[in-house]
Protein backbone atom coordinates (compact mmCIF):
# COMPACT_ATOMS: atom_id res chain seq x y z
CA UNK A 1 0.00 0.00 0.00
CA UNK A 2 2.79 2.05 1.08
CA UNK A 3 4.35 1.43 -2.15
CA UNK A 4 1.36 2.04 -4.21
CA UNK A 5 1.38 5.77 -2.56
CA UNK A 6 4.38 6.19 -3.19
CA UNK A 7 4.28 5.57 -7.01
CA UNK A 8 1.31 7.15 -7.40
CA UNK A 9 2.90 10.54 -5.71
CA UNK A 10 5.82 10.21 -7.86
CA UNK A 11 3.18 9.87 -10.99
CA UNK A 12 1.22 12.57 -9.90
CA UNK A 13 4.80 14.95 -9.98
CA UNK A 14 6.11 13.56 -12.91
CA UNK A 15 2.75 14.55 -14.93
CA UNK A 16 3.14 18.21 -12.98
CA UNK A 17 6.41 18.19 -14.06
CA UNK A 18 6.56 16.81 -17.74
CA UNK A 19 3.10 18.42 -18.82
CA UNK A 20 3.71 22.11 -17.11
CA UNK A 21 1.08 24.76 -16.88
CA UNK A 22 1.07 28.46 -18.46
CA UNK A 23 2.90 29.56 -21.46
CA UNK A 24 5.65 27.95 -22.80
CA UNK A 25 9.30 29.45 -23.46
CA UNK A 26 9.99 25.96 -25.60
CA UNK A 27 7.79 23.62 -27.13
CA UNK A 28 9.32 20.84 -28.99
CA UNK A 29 7.31 18.59 -30.75
CA UNK A 30 8.49 15.02 -32.50
CA UNK A 31 11.62 16.00 -33.57
CA UNK A 32 14.19 14.28 -35.60
CA UNK A 33 17.53 14.32 -36.41
CA UNK A 34 19.33 12.05 -39.12
CA UNK A 35 22.70 12.62 -40.03
CA UNK A 36 23.13 10.27 -42.82
CA UNK A 37 22.33 6.79 -41.18
CA UNK A 38 22.40 8.03 -37.52
CA UNK A 39 19.19 9.05 -35.92
CA UNK A 40 20.67 11.89 -33.45
CA UNK A 41 17.63 12.73 -32.02
CA UNK A 42 14.74 10.53 -32.82
CA UNK A 43 11.01 11.95 -32.05
CA UNK A 44 11.48 13.91 -28.95
CA UNK A 45 8.59 16.32 -27.66
CA UNK A 46 8.45 18.33 -25.07
CA UNK A 47 7.17 21.70 -23.19
CA UNK A 48 9.58 24.11 -21.13
CA UNK A 49 7.27 26.24 -18.66
CA UNK A 50 8.76 30.02 -18.65
CA UNK A 51 10.35 30.22 -15.15
CA UNK A 52 11.73 26.89 -14.76
CA UNK A 53 15.35 25.22 -15.03
CA UNK A 54 15.24 21.66 -16.63
CA UNK A 55 18.15 19.88 -17.31
CA UNK A 56 18.52 17.64 -20.60
CA UNK A 57 20.96 14.37 -19.11
CA UNK A 58 22.20 11.39 -21.01
CA UNK A 59 25.02 10.12 -21.89
CA UNK A 60 28.06 11.11 -24.77
CA UNK A 61 25.58 10.89 -27.89
CA UNK A 62 22.47 10.64 -26.41
CA UNK A 63 21.15 13.44 -28.59
CA UNK A 64 21.26 16.55 -26.16
CA UNK A 65 23.92 19.28 -27.93
CA UNK A 66 21.77 18.41 -30.94
CA UNK A 67 18.28 18.96 -29.22
CA UNK A 68 19.85 22.25 -27.96
CA UNK A 69 21.19 23.12 -31.47
CA UNK A 70 17.72 22.71 -32.95
CA UNK A 71 16.39 24.98 -30.60
CA UNK A 72 18.80 27.62 -30.93
CA UNK A 73 18.46 27.26 -34.66
CA UNK A 74 22.31 26.47 -35.81
CA UNK A 75 20.85 22.67 -36.47
CA UNK A 76 18.25 22.43 -39.20
CA UNK A 77 15.64 18.88 -37.59
CA UNK A 78 15.07 16.46 -40.17
CA UNK A 79 11.51 16.87 -38.82
CA UNK A 80 9.47 18.01 -36.31
CA UNK A 81 8.62 21.72 -34.76
CA UNK A 82 10.50 23.85 -32.63
CA UNK A 83 8.68 27.09 -30.61
CA UNK A 84 10.89 29.24 -28.87
CA UNK A 85 9.05 31.99 -26.91
CA UNK A 86 6.29 31.69 -29.05
CA UNK A 87 8.02 31.84 -32.27
CA UNK A 88 8.88 29.07 -35.03
CA UNK A 89 12.12 28.18 -35.60
CA UNK A 90 14.12 29.18 -37.11
CA UNK A 91 11.48 30.94 -39.19
CA UNK A 92 10.98 33.63 -37.07
CA UNK A 93 14.60 33.46 -35.15
CA UNK A 94 14.77 37.43 -36.02
CA UNK A 95 12.20 38.06 -33.12
CA UNK A 96 13.47 36.33 -30.57
CA UNK A 97 17.36 35.47 -31.09
CA UNK A 98 17.93 39.34 -28.95
CA UNK A 99 15.65 37.73 -25.99
CA UNK A 100 17.82 34.73 -25.44
CA UNK A 101 21.31 33.59 -24.93
CA UNK A 102 23.50 30.69 -24.70
CA UNK A 103 27.19 29.15 -23.76
CA UNK A 104 28.09 26.43 -25.21
CA UNK A 105 31.62 24.36 -25.08
CA UNK A 106 31.58 24.22 -28.76
CA UNK A 107 32.12 28.10 -28.98
CA UNK A 108 34.32 30.36 -28.22
CA UNK A 109 34.87 33.79 -27.64
CA UNK A 110 37.84 36.05 -29.77
CA UNK A 111 41.12 35.17 -28.25
CA UNK A 112 43.04 38.12 -28.50
CA UNK A 113 40.19 40.64 -27.78
CA UNK A 114 39.95 41.64 -23.92
CA UNK A 115 37.23 40.84 -21.75
CA UNK A 116 35.76 44.11 -21.60
CA UNK A 117 36.12 44.26 -25.78
CA UNK A 118 34.06 41.12 -26.08
CA UNK A 119 31.24 42.25 -23.91
CA UNK A 120 31.40 45.57 -25.82
CA UNK A 121 30.84 43.30 -28.97
CA UNK A 122 28.37 41.55 -27.82
CA UNK A 123 26.11 43.92 -25.96
CA UNK A 124 26.41 45.68 -29.08
CA UNK A 125 25.13 43.01 -30.99
CA UNK A 126 22.08 42.18 -28.79
CA UNK A 127 21.57 46.42 -28.68
CA UNK A 128 21.96 46.23 -24.87
CA UNK A 129 21.21 49.61 -23.38
CA UNK A 130 23.25 51.74 -21.01
CA UNK A 131 26.22 48.77 -22.12
CA UNK A 132 28.64 50.52 -20.03
CA UNK A 133 26.65 50.09 -16.65
CA UNK A 134 25.77 46.37 -17.74
CA UNK A 135 29.15 45.14 -17.99
CA UNK A 136 30.35 46.82 -15.19
CA UNK A 137 27.39 44.74 -13.06
CA UNK A 138 28.11 41.56 -14.38
CA UNK A 139 32.36 42.25 -13.80
CA UNK A 140 31.20 42.90 -10.36
CA UNK A 141 28.78 40.37 -10.42
CA UNK A 142 30.55 37.34 -11.69
CA UNK A 143 33.59 38.60 -10.35
CA UNK A 144 35.29 39.55 -13.69
CA UNK A 145 37.27 43.20 -12.75
CA UNK A 146 40.82 41.83 -12.20
CA UNK A 147 41.02 40.17 -15.63
CA UNK A 148 38.51 42.87 -17.54
CA UNK A 149 41.26 44.03 -19.67
CA UNK A 150 43.28 41.03 -20.04
CA UNK A 151 42.92 39.02 -23.61
CA UNK A 152 40.75 35.95 -23.52
CA UNK A 153 42.84 34.00 -24.66
CA UNK A 154 45.33 34.82 -21.19
CA UNK A 155 42.59 33.17 -18.79
CA UNK A 156 42.15 30.07 -16.72
CA UNK A 157 39.43 27.59 -18.00
CA UNK A 158 37.42 29.12 -15.03
CA UNK A 159 37.66 32.38 -15.53
CA UNK A 160 37.07 31.97 -19.21
CA UNK A 161 34.04 29.46 -18.02
CA UNK A 162 32.87 32.92 -15.90
CA UNK A 163 33.25 35.25 -19.46
CA UNK A 164 31.25 33.46 -21.32
CA UNK A 165 28.33 33.20 -18.90
CA UNK A 166 28.68 36.81 -18.94
CA UNK A 167 28.42 37.11 -22.19
CA UNK A 168 25.26 34.57 -21.79
CA UNK A 169 24.00 37.04 -19.90
CA UNK A 170 25.11 40.41 -21.46
CA UNK A 171 20.96 40.82 -22.98
CA UNK A 172 19.09 39.30 -19.68
CA UNK A 173 17.86 36.82 -22.01
CA UNK A 174 14.37 35.47 -20.87
CA UNK A 175 15.52 32.15 -22.22
CA UNK A 176 19.29 30.52 -21.52
CA UNK A 177 20.42 27.71 -22.89
CA UNK A 178 23.60 26.24 -21.03
CA UNK A 179 25.65 23.20 -22.43
CA UNK A 180 27.70 21.71 -19.93
CA UNK A 181 28.24 24.99 -17.99
CA UNK A 182 30.17 23.74 -15.06
CA UNK A 183 32.52 21.29 -17.40
CA UNK A 184 36.35 21.78 -16.87
CA UNK A 185 35.77 23.30 -13.75
CA UNK A 186 37.10 22.85 -10.52
CA UNK A 187 34.03 22.25 -7.77
CA UNK A 188 34.38 25.64 -6.05
CA UNK A 189 34.09 27.59 -9.12
CA UNK A 190 31.28 25.11 -10.58
CA UNK A 191 29.57 25.53 -7.21
CA UNK A 192 30.03 29.77 -7.53
CA UNK A 193 28.63 29.24 -11.28
CA UNK A 194 25.60 27.37 -10.33
CA UNK A 195 24.18 29.26 -7.54
CA UNK A 196 24.73 32.56 -9.95
CA UNK A 197 22.21 30.81 -12.03
CA UNK A 198 19.66 30.45 -9.42
CA UNK A 199 20.00 33.63 -8.31
CA UNK A 200 19.83 34.90 -12.08
CA UNK A 201 16.57 32.80 -12.75
CA UNK A 202 14.72 34.32 -9.54
CA UNK A 203 15.75 37.97 -10.37
CA UNK A 204 14.70 37.56 -14.13
CA UNK A 205 11.66 34.94 -13.62
CA UNK A 206 13.97 33.41 -16.66
CA UNK A 207 14.08 30.27 -18.00
CA UNK A 208 17.11 27.97 -18.50
CA UNK A 209 17.20 24.58 -20.27
CA UNK A 210 20.88 22.63 -19.07
CA UNK A 211 22.36 20.00 -20.94
CA UNK A 212 24.66 18.34 -18.10
CA UNK A 213 26.81 15.35 -17.28
CA UNK A 214 26.86 16.87 -13.86
CA UNK A 215 24.25 14.74 -11.84
CA UNK A 216 24.58 16.80 -8.63
CA UNK A 217 24.06 19.79 -10.67
CA UNK A 218 21.05 18.06 -12.17
CA UNK A 219 19.31 17.81 -9.03
CA UNK A 220 20.52 21.04 -7.15
CA UNK A 221 19.32 23.73 -9.96
CA UNK A 222 16.76 21.52 -12.01
CA UNK A 223 13.35 21.53 -11.61
CA UNK A 224 12.47 18.94 -13.96
CA UNK A 225 14.84 16.22 -15.89
CA UNK A 226 14.60 14.90 -19.43
CA UNK A 227 16.38 12.20 -19.67
CA UNK A 228 18.03 11.16 -23.25
CA UNK A 229 19.34 7.72 -24.76
CA UNK A 230 20.10 7.36 -28.21
CA UNK A 231 18.29 9.98 -29.33
CA UNK A 232 14.71 9.57 -27.30
CA UNK A 233 13.37 10.35 -24.00
CA UNK A 234 14.11 7.67 -21.89
CA UNK A 235 12.35 9.34 -18.90
CA UNK A 236 11.36 13.03 -18.40
CA UNK A 237 9.71 14.01 -14.39
CA UNK A 238 10.90 16.22 -11.57
CA UNK A 239 14.54 15.18 -10.11
CA UNK A 240 12.84 13.62 -6.85
CA UNK A 241 10.14 11.41 -9.37
CA UNK A 242 12.43 10.40 -11.25
CA UNK A 243 15.01 8.81 -8.38
CA UNK A 244 11.69 7.88 -6.48
CA UNK A 245 10.77 5.77 -10.12
CA UNK A 246 13.84 3.93 -10.02
CA UNK A 247 14.20 3.76 -6.49
CA UNK A 248 17.45 5.33 -6.32
CA UNK A 249 18.90 7.74 -4.20
CA UNK A 250 20.68 10.00 -6.46
CA UNK A 251 20.45 11.20 -9.96
CA UNK A 252 23.59 9.28 -10.48
CA UNK A 253 22.58 6.09 -9.42
CA UNK A 254 19.44 6.84 -11.98
CA UNK A 255 22.08 7.86 -14.31
CA UNK A 256 23.69 4.18 -14.61
CA UNK A 257 20.48 2.39 -14.43
CA UNK A 258 19.31 4.27 -17.08
CA UNK A 259 22.88 4.12 -19.33
CA UNK A 260 23.22 0.20 -18.31
CA UNK A 261 19.56 -0.63 -19.02
CA UNK A 262 18.69 -2.00 -16.26
CA UNK A 263 14.77 -1.35 -15.44
CA UNK A 264 13.02 1.78 -13.39
CA UNK A 265 10.73 -0.17 -10.57
CA UNK A 266 7.79 1.29 -11.67
CA UNK A 267 6.88 2.82 -15.36
CA UNK A 268 5.57 6.13 -15.57
CA UNK B 1 17.24 47.83 -26.97
CA UNK B 2 17.81 50.64 -29.85
CA UNK B 3 19.46 50.77 -32.49
CA UNK B 4 19.56 52.70 -36.44
CA UNK B 5 17.56 50.35 -38.37
CA UNK B 6 18.21 50.74 -42.36
CA UNK B 7 16.29 49.06 -44.65
CA UNK B 8 14.01 45.72 -44.31
CA UNK B 9 15.60 45.32 -40.34
CA UNK B 10 19.31 45.92 -41.38
CA UNK B 11 20.97 47.18 -38.47
CA UNK B 12 23.88 49.50 -38.74
CA UNK B 13 24.08 49.26 -35.04
CA UNK B 14 25.32 45.16 -35.30
CA UNK B 15 26.88 46.25 -38.58
CA UNK B 16 29.29 48.24 -36.64
CA UNK B 17 29.93 45.97 -33.70
CA UNK B 18 31.01 43.48 -36.70
CA UNK B 19 33.54 46.15 -37.59
CA UNK B 20 34.74 47.25 -33.94
CA UNK B 21 35.55 43.78 -33.33
CA UNK B 22 38.15 43.24 -36.66
CA UNK B 23 39.44 46.83 -35.87
CA UNK B 24 40.18 45.79 -32.65
CA UNK B 25 42.07 42.19 -33.24
CA UNK B 26 43.55 44.63 -36.07
CA UNK B 27 44.86 46.66 -33.58
CA UNK B 28 46.19 44.17 -30.85
CA UNK B 29 48.11 42.02 -33.62
CA UNK B 30 51.35 43.74 -35.33
CA UNK B 31 51.81 40.58 -37.33
CA UNK B 32 48.07 41.14 -38.94
CA UNK B 33 49.12 45.10 -39.81
CA UNK B 34 52.32 43.93 -40.60
CA UNK B 35 51.20 41.24 -43.46
CA UNK B 36 48.92 43.57 -44.77
CA UNK B 37 51.55 45.82 -45.93
CA UNK B 38 54.23 43.07 -46.85
CA UNK B 39 53.15 41.57 -49.86
CA UNK B 40 51.99 44.54 -51.82
CA UNK B 41 55.26 46.52 -50.97
CA UNK B 42 57.25 43.28 -52.30
CA UNK B 43 54.79 42.87 -55.50
CA UNK B 44 55.21 46.37 -56.46
CA UNK B 45 58.88 46.73 -56.21
CA UNK B 46 59.57 43.84 -58.28
CA UNK B 47 56.72 44.52 -61.10
CA UNK B 48 58.29 48.32 -61.08
CA UNK B 49 61.83 47.26 -61.84
CA UNK B 50 60.56 44.71 -64.46
CA UNK B 51 58.82 47.82 -65.81
CA UNK B 52 61.41 49.87 -65.65
CA UNK B 53 63.74 47.21 -67.45
CA UNK B 54 61.30 46.28 -70.41
CA UNK B 55 60.63 50.15 -70.77
CA UNK B 56 64.46 50.49 -71.50
CA UNK B 57 64.57 47.68 -73.68
CA UNK B 58 61.44 47.71 -75.77
CA UNK B 59 59.48 50.87 -77.67
CA UNK B 60 55.97 49.25 -77.15
CA UNK B 61 56.49 49.39 -73.61
CA UNK B 62 58.84 52.72 -73.58
CA UNK B 63 55.16 54.18 -75.00
CA UNK B 64 52.80 52.57 -72.91
CA UNK B 65 54.69 53.18 -69.72
CA UNK B 66 53.09 52.01 -66.46
CA UNK B 67 50.90 49.16 -68.16
CA UNK B 68 52.47 46.75 -65.81
CA UNK B 69 52.58 48.40 -62.72
CA UNK B 70 49.16 49.64 -62.81
CA UNK B 71 48.06 46.30 -63.96
CA UNK B 72 50.14 45.04 -60.61
CA UNK B 73 48.10 47.35 -58.62
CA UNK B 74 44.63 47.20 -60.01
CA UNK B 75 45.30 42.69 -59.62
CA UNK B 76 46.44 43.48 -55.66
CA UNK B 77 43.12 45.68 -55.32
CA UNK B 78 40.91 42.59 -56.57
CA UNK B 79 42.95 40.04 -54.61
CA UNK B 80 43.34 42.08 -51.06
CA UNK B 81 39.86 42.87 -51.39
CA UNK B 82 39.02 39.39 -51.78
CA UNK B 83 41.46 38.27 -49.20
CA UNK B 84 40.31 41.24 -46.68
CA UNK B 85 37.10 39.92 -46.73
CA UNK B 86 37.76 36.13 -46.17
CA UNK B 87 40.21 36.51 -43.81
CA UNK B 88 37.95 38.51 -41.49
CA UNK B 89 35.29 35.59 -42.14
CA UNK B 90 38.34 32.98 -41.42
CA UNK B 91 39.04 34.75 -37.88
CA UNK B 92 35.58 33.61 -36.96
CA UNK B 93 36.42 30.25 -37.46
CA UNK B 94 39.70 30.10 -36.00
CA UNK B 95 38.19 31.48 -32.82
CA UNK B 96 35.36 29.32 -32.96
CA UNK B 97 32.93 32.59 -32.66
CA UNK B 98 30.62 31.51 -35.80
CA UNK B 99 28.15 29.54 -33.03
CA UNK B 100 28.15 33.46 -30.91
CA UNK B 101 27.35 34.88 -34.21
CA UNK B 102 24.85 32.82 -35.87
CA UNK B 103 22.73 32.60 -32.32
CA UNK B 104 23.27 36.25 -31.77
CA UNK B 105 20.46 38.74 -33.43
CA UNK B 106 23.60 39.77 -36.24
CA UNK B 107 21.84 38.74 -39.55
CA UNK B 108 23.29 37.13 -42.54
CA UNK B 109 23.66 40.07 -44.50
CA UNK B 110 24.57 42.47 -41.80
CA UNK B 111 27.75 39.79 -41.34
CA UNK B 112 28.39 40.00 -44.76
CA UNK B 113 28.41 43.96 -45.40
CA UNK B 114 30.68 44.31 -42.09
CA UNK B 115 33.07 42.09 -44.14
CA UNK B 116 32.66 44.30 -46.99
CA UNK B 117 33.56 47.36 -44.91
CA UNK B 118 36.59 45.89 -43.58
CA UNK B 119 37.83 44.38 -46.48
CA UNK B 120 38.00 48.15 -47.87
CA UNK B 121 39.67 48.95 -44.07
CA UNK B 122 42.22 46.34 -44.79
CA UNK B 123 42.93 46.94 -48.55
CA UNK B 124 43.42 50.75 -47.57
CA UNK B 125 46.12 49.37 -45.53
CA UNK B 126 48.32 47.72 -47.84
CA UNK B 127 47.30 49.33 -51.19
CA UNK B 128 47.53 52.84 -50.83
CA UNK B 129 51.11 52.49 -49.31
CA UNK B 130 51.66 50.50 -52.92
CA UNK B 131 50.73 53.19 -54.43
CA UNK B 132 52.81 56.10 -52.67
CA UNK B 133 55.97 53.36 -53.12
CA UNK B 134 55.26 52.97 -56.88
CA UNK B 135 54.97 57.01 -57.25
CA UNK B 136 58.10 57.36 -55.50
CA UNK B 137 60.40 54.81 -56.72
CA UNK B 138 59.11 54.40 -60.44
CA UNK B 139 57.38 57.93 -60.85
CA UNK B 140 54.07 55.99 -61.40
CA UNK B 141 51.14 58.28 -60.41
CA UNK B 142 48.32 55.79 -59.64
CA UNK B 143 46.15 58.58 -59.13
CA UNK B 144 46.69 60.05 -62.47
CA UNK B 145 44.31 57.54 -63.90
CA UNK B 146 41.62 60.48 -62.65
CA UNK B 147 38.00 59.82 -62.47
CA UNK B 148 38.48 56.54 -64.72
CA UNK B 149 39.98 54.84 -61.55
CA UNK B 150 36.73 54.98 -59.48
CA UNK B 151 35.31 52.36 -62.51
CA UNK B 152 38.47 50.38 -62.20
CA UNK B 153 38.05 50.57 -58.31
CA UNK B 154 34.21 49.54 -58.23
CA UNK B 155 34.02 47.23 -60.62
CA UNK B 156 37.63 45.06 -58.80
CA UNK B 157 36.53 45.60 -55.77
CA UNK B 158 32.16 44.11 -56.18
CA UNK B 159 34.11 40.96 -57.86
CA UNK B 160 36.68 40.91 -55.18
CA UNK B 161 33.23 40.56 -52.71
CA UNK B 162 31.12 38.32 -54.95
CA UNK B 163 34.59 35.93 -54.85
CA UNK B 164 34.66 36.55 -51.09
CA UNK B 165 31.08 35.72 -50.39
CA UNK B 166 31.00 32.59 -52.09
CA UNK B 167 34.50 31.13 -50.93
CA UNK B 168 32.99 31.60 -47.34
CA UNK B 169 29.83 30.07 -47.58
CA UNK B 170 32.11 27.15 -48.69
CA UNK B 171 34.36 27.45 -45.65
CA UNK B 172 31.09 27.71 -43.54
CA UNK B 173 29.91 24.93 -45.06
CA UNK B 174 32.56 22.68 -45.47
CA UNK B 175 34.69 23.62 -42.32
CA UNK B 176 38.56 24.72 -42.40
CA UNK B 177 39.21 21.72 -44.86
CA UNK B 178 38.09 24.19 -47.38
CA UNK B 179 40.26 27.04 -46.44
CA UNK B 180 42.76 26.56 -49.41
CA UNK B 181 40.07 27.96 -51.75
CA UNK B 182 40.51 31.16 -50.17
CA UNK B 183 43.98 31.94 -51.09
CA UNK B 184 44.12 30.20 -53.90
CA UNK B 185 40.25 30.76 -56.28
CA UNK B 186 41.47 34.26 -57.63
CA UNK B 187 44.73 33.17 -59.06
CA UNK B 188 42.49 30.41 -61.60
CA UNK B 189 40.99 34.35 -62.71
CA UNK B 190 43.93 35.51 -63.56
CA UNK B 191 44.91 34.18 -66.55
CA UNK B 192 41.32 34.52 -68.00
CA UNK B 193 40.83 37.99 -66.18
CA UNK B 194 44.15 38.82 -69.24
CA UNK B 195 45.73 41.15 -66.14
CA UNK B 196 48.89 41.48 -67.75
CA UNK B 197 48.20 40.90 -71.07
CA UNK B 198 45.32 41.57 -73.84
CA UNK B 199 42.55 39.49 -74.63
CA UNK B 200 43.06 38.99 -78.21
CA UNK B 201 46.32 36.92 -76.85
CA UNK B 202 44.09 34.10 -75.84
CA UNK B 203 42.63 31.56 -78.20
CA UNK B 204 39.53 32.51 -79.97
CA UNK B 205 37.02 29.95 -77.70
CA UNK B 206 39.26 31.36 -74.73
CA UNK B 207 38.06 34.82 -75.08
CA UNK B 208 34.85 34.17 -74.75
CA UNK B 209 35.16 32.87 -71.31
CA UNK B 210 37.30 35.70 -70.86
CA UNK B 211 34.68 38.54 -71.72
CA UNK B 212 32.62 36.55 -68.78
CA UNK B 213 34.50 37.99 -65.81
CA UNK B 214 34.09 41.92 -65.01
CA UNK B 215 38.10 42.04 -64.03
CA UNK B 216 38.64 41.30 -67.79
CA UNK B 217 37.09 44.58 -68.97
CA UNK B 218 39.12 46.60 -66.13
CA UNK B 219 42.22 45.35 -67.57
CA UNK B 220 41.41 45.75 -71.01
CA UNK B 221 39.76 49.03 -69.94
CA UNK B 222 43.23 50.44 -67.69
CA UNK B 223 45.54 49.35 -70.97
CA UNK B 224 43.11 51.73 -73.26
CA UNK B 225 43.45 54.83 -70.87
CA UNK B 226 47.45 54.01 -71.08
CA UNK B 227 48.47 53.08 -74.26
CA UNK B 228 45.75 54.92 -76.28
CA UNK B 229 44.21 57.53 -74.01
CA UNK B 230 40.45 56.54 -74.29
CA UNK B 231 38.09 55.54 -71.92
CA UNK B 232 36.04 53.18 -72.71
CA UNK B 233 32.53 53.61 -70.96
CA UNK B 234 31.11 50.69 -72.38
CA UNK B 235 33.83 48.84 -70.73
CA UNK B 236 32.89 49.56 -67.49
CA UNK B 237 28.98 49.19 -68.10
CA UNK B 238 29.29 45.66 -69.27
CA UNK B 239 31.58 44.71 -66.21
CA UNK B 240 28.95 46.48 -63.34
CA UNK B 241 25.85 44.85 -65.03
CA UNK B 242 28.29 41.16 -64.57
CA UNK B 243 29.25 42.47 -61.39
CA UNK B 244 25.47 42.51 -60.35
CA UNK B 245 24.32 39.23 -61.36
CA UNK B 246 27.83 37.74 -59.46
CA UNK B 247 26.88 39.86 -56.39
CA UNK B 248 23.31 38.16 -56.41
CA UNK B 249 24.42 34.64 -57.26
CA UNK B 250 27.21 34.86 -54.43
CA UNK B 251 24.55 36.49 -52.14
CA UNK B 252 22.36 33.39 -53.18
CA UNK B 253 24.91 30.88 -53.03
CA UNK B 254 26.30 31.61 -49.15
CA UNK B 255 22.48 31.68 -48.08
CA UNK B 256 22.20 28.34 -49.58
CA UNK B 257 25.22 27.02 -48.31
CA UNK B 258 24.51 28.44 -44.74
CA UNK B 259 21.39 26.61 -44.91
CA UNK B 260 23.00 23.16 -45.68
CA UNK B 261 25.55 23.99 -43.27
CA UNK B 262 22.90 23.80 -40.93
CA UNK B 263 21.54 20.45 -42.13
CA UNK B 264 24.62 18.93 -41.83
CA UNK B 265 25.14 20.12 -38.43
CA UNK B 266 28.47 22.13 -39.39
CA UNK B 267 27.85 25.25 -37.39
CA UNK B 268 28.59 23.80 -34.18
CA UNK B 269 31.74 22.40 -35.26
CA UNK B 270 33.97 24.36 -38.19
CA UNK B 271 36.82 22.69 -37.87
CA UNK B 272 38.13 20.36 -40.09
Amino acid sequence: MAQNDTDQDANLARSAAADPAGPAAIEVSRLVKVYKKTRAVDDVSFRIARGSITGLLGGNGAGKTTTIAMIMGLVLPTSGHVEVLGHPMPQQSAEVLGRMNFESPYVDMPMRLTVRQNLTIFGRLYAVENLTERIARLACDLDLNEFIDRPNGKLSAGQKTRVALAKALINQPELLLLDEPTASLDPDTADWVREHLQTYRKAHDATILLASHNMLEVERLCDRVIILKRGRIEDDDSPDGIMARYNRATLEEVFLDVARGRVRETEP
Amino acid sequence: MSGLVLHRGISAHRIGAMILRYWYLLLSSWPRLLELLYWPTMQVITWGFLQTYVAQNANFFARAGGTLIGAVILWDILFRGQLGFSISFLEEMWARNLGNLMMSPLKPIEFLLALMVMSLIRLAVGVIPMTLLALFLFHFNFYGLGLPLIAFFCNLIFTSWSVGIFVSGLVLRHGLGAESIVWTLMFALMPLACVYYPVKVLPHWLQHVSWTLPPTYVFEGMRSLLIDQVFRTDLMVSALLINAVLLLASFAAFLALLNSARRHGSLLGGGE
